[in-house]
Order: C-alpha cells, then sequence, then structure tokens
C-alpha cells in the first residue's frame, strides 16, 4: 500500500520552492520590504531603549529646577550647549523632560490596548463562537459603549476619578475595547466555519481548546493589526487630555502637558523650544506607530504571498 | 470484508435549518436540507451517498457526528441512540467515529504542525503524551504513505493530495470504527484521486474501517462502495447494493444519474437521459414524490401521495410509484 504514492511525495517542496518555514518568518520578508514600516519600527524601538534608560540618558532631573551659579532658577533658556532644547518656564531641562515624557507615552500606549484587548477578545471570542443570545447581549452592550463620544467620556471620568496616569490608561482601554471585541467577533465568524474547527469538534476537543488552539491563531494577525493602530490613537489621546490638564499631571513630564506651556502666547510666539519637541515627538511617534500597523497588515496577510 | 452486522444506522433523520426573518428575527421557514432519511451501515463495509450538489449529503454526514444537531430522527451507532447521549459520553463515543473533509485547504488548521495536528487528536483522549505520541503520529505519517520528517512541517508546504493524506492520518489517529468521507477526493487532480482511493481502500482492509462515502462523482462511488444509497432533495430514493443498482436501478432518478456516468470510450454509443428544469428548493420541497416535477415516467399519484421507502426484495430499497420501477433502458 505504499507504493502508490512515491510520485507524490518527492513533489514535496524543498529547495526550490524555498525552505522558507514558518509562517512568521515569510511575514517578517514581506515587512522588510516596506522601507515606511521598517522605518516605523525603527523609530519605536530607539524610543524603547530612550525609555528604558530614560534615568542614564537624561543630562538633568527632570522634575527640577536647574539653578545657575547665583542659586537662580534658569528660567526659559533657549536651546544651548548646557540645555541642548532649553529650558521650560520653571528652569526645568526640556530634553530631559522629553526622554520620561516618552516612558509615559509609551507606557499608556502599551497598558491602555493591553486592557483593551484583553477584554475585547475575551468578549468578542465569547460573542463570536457561542453567537445566539451570548452574541446579542455582549454585541448590544458593545454598540452602547460605541455610542459614547470618546474624548467627553474620558474628559467626564477623568476629572471625576482623580486625574492621573493610571486612571488613563483604564479610561482608554476601557472604551477602546469595543473596537477590539467587534473585530475578533468577525474574524471568528469567519474561522468557525472552517473546516478544521470541525475535525477537531469530530475529535472532542472541547470549546475552550479549539478557542485557544485553533481560533485565537488564527486571527492573531488582524489582531495585531488593529492592536498596533489603537496604540497609536491611545498615545493621542493621553496627549489631548494632559494638554487639557486633566490627564498626566505636573510635575510628572508628558507630551501633551509639555504643550500645554503653549497656550501661554510668550511661550507659543517667543519660546518655541519648549512646545515644537514635544508636538514633533507626537507626531513622529503616532505617524510612526501606523507605519507599523500598514506594514503588518501586508505582511500578515496570506494573500498577498508572492 | 463486509459482514451483516450493523454498525450505523439512521431512522428518520431530519435537519431542518430555520429561515429568519423580519426585525425580530422569526421563523418564517425552514430549508429542508434532510427530510427524513433512513439507511444502515454494515461493519467494515462502505455505503456510497450520491445525489446532486445542494441535495443533503453532506448536511446528512455532519449530522451523522452531532456536527450539527438533528432536528428529529434516531440515529443508532452500535445499538445507541447518540442523540441522546450528554456531552462527555459523546465526547468519548467521537473516538469511533471520524471525517475526512472535502477540502485539503482549510481541513488542516495553518498554524499548526503536521506533528502537532495529528497529535492533537491523541492528546484530546489522553492516548498517548510525549515521546510516545510522537512514536505514534510517525507511524501514522507512514500508514498514510509520508515521512516521519513531515511532521516538523507546516501544511502550507504540501500538496493537495498529501494534505489530504494527514487529514486521514488525523481520523485515523483515534482508532476510529467509522469514517464520514465528504467527498474527500472531489478536490483533487484525477491522478491524486486514484491514489488517495486506494490509500482508503488499504486502509481499510488494514483496520477494519466503515466508510460512509459522500460523493457526487458516480465513478469514485462505484469503485469504492459496496452498497450505494441515492439521495434526492433531502430524501433518499433508492438503496441498494453496488452491483444490484447498477444492473437495475428502479427509481427513475437513478437511472437519469447512472446515464450521466461518461464513459471513456467514443464508440460506445448509448441513451442519456436529460432531466429537464432545476432541482427544486428544499425550502419548499414539492408535494408527494419530490422528483414528480422532474420525472419522465410521472403519473397523478405522484403529485399528492408520497412513495413509501420499501424493500423491493433482496434488500433493495426504492420509493417510486411505478409498479415495475423504470422502465429498462439500456443507460449504462
Amino acid at each position: 500500500m505504499s507504493q502508490i504514492n512515491s510520485t507524490e511525495i518527492t513533489k514535496s517542496p524543498r529547495g526550490s520552492v524555498g525552505i522558507e518555514r514558518s509562517f512568521s518568518k515569510r511575514a517578517w520578508n514581506r515587512f522588510k520590504k516596506n522601507k515606511l514600516a521598517l522605518f516605523g519600527l525603527g523609530v519605536i524601538l530607539l524610543l524603547i531603549i530612550l525609555a528604558l534608560c530614560a534615568p542614564i540618558i537624561s543630562p538633568y532631573n527632570p522634575f527640577i529646577t536647574v539653578r545657575n551659579e547665583f542659586g537662580l532658577a534658569n528660567t526659559s533658556q533657549p536651546p544651548s550647549s548646557n540645555h541642548l532644547l532649553g529650558t521650560d518656564n520653571l528652569g526645568r531641562d526640556v530634553l530631559s523632560r522629553m526622554i520620561f515624557a516618552g516612558r509615559i507615552s509609551l507606557s499608556v500606549g502599551l497598558v491602555s490596548v493591553s486592557i483593551a484587548c484583553s477584554i475585547g477578545v475575551v468578549l468578542g471570542a465569547l460573542a463570536g463562537y457561542f453567537g445566539k443570545w451570548v452574541d446579542s447581549l455582549i454585541m448590544r452592550v458593545t454598540d452602547v459603549v460605541i455610542c459614547f463620544p470618546v474624548l467627553f467620556l474620558v474628559i467626564t471620568v477623568s476629572t471625576m476619578l482623580k486625574p492621573n496616569i493610571f486612571n488613563v490608561m483604564a479610561i482608554i482601554g476601557l472604551v477602546y475595547w469595543t473596537r477590539v471585541a467587534r473585530m475578533v467577533r468577525g474574524e471568528i465568524l469567519r474561522v468557525r466555519e472552517l473546516d478544521f474547527i470541525q475535525a477537531s469538534r469530530a475529535l472532542g476537543a472541547s470549546d475552550f481548546r479549539i478557542i485557544g488552539r485553533h481560533v485565537i491563531p488564527n486571527i492573531m494577525a488582524p489582531l495585531l493589526v488593529q492592536a498596533t493602530l489603537l496604540t497609536a490613537q491611545a498615545i493621542l489621546i493621553e496627549a489631548s487630555l494632559s494638554f487639557l490638564g486633566v490627564g498626566v499631571q505636573q510635575p510628572t513630564p508628558s507630551w501633551g502637558n509639555m504643550l500645554n506651556a503653549a497656550t501661554s502666547i510668550t511661550v507659543l510666539g517667543f519660546r518655541p523650544w519648549i512646545w515644537i519637541p514635544p508636538g514633533l515627538a507626537i507626531l513622529i511617534t503616532v505617524l510612526s506607530i501606523n507605519f507599523i500597523g500598514d506594514g503588518l497588515r501586508d505582511a500578515l496577510d496570506p494573500k498577498l504571498e508572492e | 470484508m463486509a459482514t451483516e452486522e450493523v454498525l450505523l444506522e439512521v431512522n428518520n433523520l431530519k435537519k431542518y435549518f430555520p429561515i429568519k426573518g423580519g426585525v425580530f428575527g422569526r421563523v418564517v421557514g425552514n430549508v429542508k436540507a434532510v427530510d427524513g432519511v433512513s439507511f444502515y451501515v454494515n461493519k467494515a463495509e462502505t455505503l456510497g451517498l450520491v445525489g446532486e450538489s445542494g441535495c443533503g449529503k453532506t448536511t446528512t454526514g455532519k449530522v451523522v457526528l452531532r456536527l450539527e444537531e438533528a432536528t428529529e430522527g434516531e440515529i443508532l451507532f452500535e445499538g445507541r441512540n447518540i442523540l441522546e447521549l450528554g456531552r462527555e459520553e459523546m465526547r468519548s463515543l467521537r473516538r469511533e467515529m471520524q471525517i475526512i473533509f472535502q477540502d485539503p485547504y482549510s481541513s488542516l488548521n495553518p498554524r499548526m504542525t503536521v506533528g502537532n495536528i495529528i497529535g492533537e487528536a491523541l492528546e484530546i483522549h489522553g492516548l498517548a503524551k510525549g515521546k510516545a505520541k510522537e512514536k505514534k503520529v510517525k507511524e501514522l505519517l507512514e500508514t498514510v504513505g509520508l515521512t516521519a520528517h513531515h511532521m516538523r512541517r507546516y501544511p502550507h508546504e504540501f500538496s493537495g493530495g498529501q494534505r489530504q493524506r494527514i487529514g486521514v492520518a488525523r481520523a485515523l489517529a483515534v482508532d476510529p470504527k467509522l469514517i464520514v468521507c465528504d467527498e474527500p477526493v472531489s478536490a483533487l487532480d484525477v491522478s491524486i484521486q486514484a491514489q488517495v482511493i486506494n490509500l482508503m481502500e488499504d486502509l481499510q482492509k488494514e483496520f477494519n474501517l466503515t466508510y460512509l462515502f459522500i460523493a457526487h462523482d458516480l465513478g469514485v462511488v462505484k469503485h469504492i462502495s459496496d452498497r450505494i444509497a441515492v439521495m434526492y432533495l433531502g430524501k433518499i430514493v433508492e438503496l441498494a447494493d453496488k452491483k444490484a443498482l447498477f444492473k437495475r436501478p428502479i427509481h427513475p432518478y437513478t437511472q437519469a444519474l447512472l446515464s450521466a456516468i461518461p464513459i471513456p470510450d467514443p464508440a460506445i454509443q448509448r441513451e442519456k437521459i436529460i432531466l429537464k428544469g432545476d432541482v427544486p428548493s428544499p425550502i419548499n420541497p414539492p408535494s408527494g414524490c419530490r422528483f414528480h416535477t422532474r420525472c419522465p415516467y410521472v403519473m397523478d399519484i405522484c403529485k399528492t401521495e408520497e412513495p413509501e421507502f420499501v424493500d423491493w426484495g433482496d434488500k433493495h430499497f426504492a420509493a417510486c410509484h411505478l409498479e415495475e420501477g423504470a422502465p429498462e433502458r439500456d443507460v449504462l
């Protein structure tokens, strides 16, 4: 019985088709071709390194006013060799504050998206997999949450609670899970009908196992893309809140509350070193993350297989 | 070889899919995919289930494995009605009955290695762990004509025929008695079809397997089956031994179906029965005999009364009002 298939076996893809083995390796090869995405990845990696090493790298303590030899505060100094990006109106080093603010922005992005994904994946998976009344219930709740205007809700809640970074993270996560949940539900509805899920069911696999081992790994691609794009949004929301004064509070630096200084006409007009760097940082970070998201979307789409 | 001992018996099985409409999702109708089907499969035999697209063959197969819940009826596996089994009982019974799918591309999880795909079956039922599992997976791969080193690869690295072999290995992993083969070769090249069919026949002999073989390709079914059931619009119209069915089809639909098998010899001339019209909708099947809208021998009684599915002698079952069955015609 084993002779019948000899011709077929020798055709197995080896060498000629390429030895690219796993899915992730092929995805990385596609990702590499997207120069913007690579650029974005580089920027984010750099930011992560800066954030991790902030206390070592930053030239001054970001919380403390720098004083000159006469004991006076070096307020609003333009960029110089001592202060590469100058000092702010309280005499703190802008570059040091920028580096420390990067920590805040990145962690807000990561933590709030993690919260959003954990809630969203669980609820979306339940809704998509079990259907019927579970689905109706979860999706109606989702619809209600989607109806809230995000910024308004976040401002209200964060003024009611104490405006600090942890509340900001929690609120953003609790608002954005709906997007993850909807996407996960849709993907699960698609994957659920595939034969290999039926095969596992026929083998007697539990629902838990089917969701964990078969469904979730097969929706990782769109989930990753969604999570990346949400991270950029979360960073923007944090910046907006801090700019409005209901997010991260002084003296903790955040790109958003550093921008807040630009509400003063003098700063806006005559001290651009105080507000241009945080503004640019937000712009470049969000842009980079979005580039990565786009790159991932293409890289993880198996239909674009070359 | 095939015995007379019944492994699977299906009685009056129905599967309706509700159609929901309106604002409140009221049930406005039913797609009667399977509408009162009865048949039995003996131990170690192959029952071929044939019919046009959409006649309910695949649904029947899935309901038998409880991948879809039956609306009504009885499914006896070794005498036990599996529709009455609880969750845990059903889980352990799943070892006994497996399925092979039509599409070799969607039937394997693209994110798992072949070793994990086949090994999962062993894990779920706690049949083997660690080294023993690996050994068993290697054995299975060799049984289906692949080699042990294939277990570290992903499904996309295989051809359609090889993937189908992996599907067969997964089904075999739990040592089943019954395998529902849902058009296992329809998606393959003709040359590969023969290889997979031969493999399945060899495995049947080796492991004493029973097949419920669903297909629309009569050539394949004729080759592999011991007995054949013909389905039309959710009902079985004829069920007989392969030889008897091909020799003397009783139901006019079976006759028409058989006349459509291509003969690879241009010199042979024979009559082809071309049916008029389309298959009616399973939402609103015709009254009486479901085939009456297209039957060349339709009588008045066919339009009002449903013919009974009875034994015409020698366990040749058919549902037709014609006294002598369809007139003999030289269709083969």
